[in-house]
């Protein structure tokens, strides 16, 4: 695995995933927050990588390059609703993984919780 | 999470100001924690402000068990900024192999004829005298130092202003004579061994390295040594010449 070094921060911070989180919130949208927080093997983010979603599904950012987004959004989409935050697992060995296609081998354990006001 | 957490997170990105986001993955309780001060740590273990510092300074995020279940560190740290005093020729070599690595790269030199726009297009630069320059910029332990002017005018100020900061690198272009007589000036200036063994100088790796290109490879792979590798990077491994 390689280590993004510029995985949270950037020079400029407008236009990111948590500045668009915001201004989602701000503009009375439900917003939620999924935070890649474990890896084992060759997972394709790095620990901290994260992805906004907002209540129609729409998402800026990453958590898996590809693989898991669908499902990771559908959870997120599930959280806006119910407010509890979640601790998913994806692995090559896990079978709803392999259904959404984490094809890359590596196992990944994506956080997704809830904007609040 | 809450907006206002967010917010203040947001804040602290803005002023480039190093913080860790602790979340317990059981109950979504969440803080920030900060490198200085004891902000945010009371009533938590001791254990966890020690485990946010280290992944502050490694820039890794991490897992930590505590007694109310896993408690997940995600690390926010300002960007990479490389401060480069002296716009000359290895400076033009220096900054855009800086920029290849990541480094937000900022230049200064009072003296116009050698930091002009023309010489280096696309960075900030700074004509003011280094030890203002220093004092607008901030400079914190994401930041690198490099004096590059031989002059004690221009590089002492920037060494001094760098020596009370958190820089995690600086390096002194010059001779072993030149860098003895640079210590005996802060000497002079109140600074000591301690702080003399933060000063890479001479500057650079000891790669052989004569032209500025490789003068550059060489100050760009000792400041990724310190920046990755801190504690197997004394000053010392500084280059013979």
């Amino acid at each position: 695995m390689s280590t993004d070094p510029t995985a949270n921060f950037s020079g400029d911070i407008a236009g990111d995933i948590l500045t668009t989180a915001l201004d989602w919130k701000n503009a009375g949208k439900g917003v939620a927050l999924a935070t890649v927080v474990t890896t084992w093997g060759s997972a394709p983010r790095p620990v901290g990588s994260q992805l906004a979603v907002d209540d129609e599904g729409k998402f800026i950012g990453s958590v898996s390059g590809g693989c898991i987004e669908g499902a990771v959004v559908t959870e997120a989409l599930d959280a806006i609703a119910d407010g509890k935050p979640r601790l998913l697992d994806f692995g090559v060995s896990d079978a709803q993984a392999w259904e959404v296609g984490l094809a890359c081998g590596g196992k990944i354990q994506v956080y997704v919780e809830r904007l609040d006001s | 999470m809450k907006r206002e957490i967010l917010e203040q997170l947001q804040a602290d990105r803005a002023d480039k100001r190093p913080v860790v986001l602790a979340t317990f993955l059981k109950t979504g309780e969440q803080r920030l924690l900060y490198l200085v001060g004891k902000k945010g740590l009371k009533d938590l273990d001791p254990r966890i402000g020690e485990a946010a510092r280290a992944a502050l300074i490694e820039d890794k995020p991490r897992t930590l068990d505590t007694e109310q279940g896993p408690l997940f560190l995600n690390v926010f740290n300002p960007p990479l900024r490389l401060i480069l005093v002296g716009a000359v020729h290895i400076a033009q070599a220096l900054v855009p192999m800086a920029q290849l690595a990541g480094y937000e790269v900022i230049v200064i030199d009072p003296r116009s004829a050698f930091g002009s726009v023309e010489r280096f297009p696309g960075i900030t630069l700074s004509n003011d005298w280094p030890d203002e320059a220093m004092a607008q910029l901030r400079p914190d332990l994401r930041t690198a130092l490099v004096t590059l002017t031989h002059d004690p005018k221009i590089d002492d100020p920037a060494l001094i202003a760098g020596l009370k900061s958190d820089v995690f690198y600086i390096g002194a272009l010059g001779s072993k004579k030149t860098h003895a007589s640079r210590l005996e000036r802060l000497t002079a200036e109140g600074f000591g061994p301690d702080d003399f063994a933060r000063i890479h100088g001479p500057v650079g790796l000891s790669i052989g390295a004569k032209s500025p290109a490789e003068i550059s490879i060489s100050i760009l792979a000792q400041m990724t040594a310190a920046l990755r590798q801190p504690a197997a990077t004394p000053a010392s491994s500084s280059a013979a010449a």
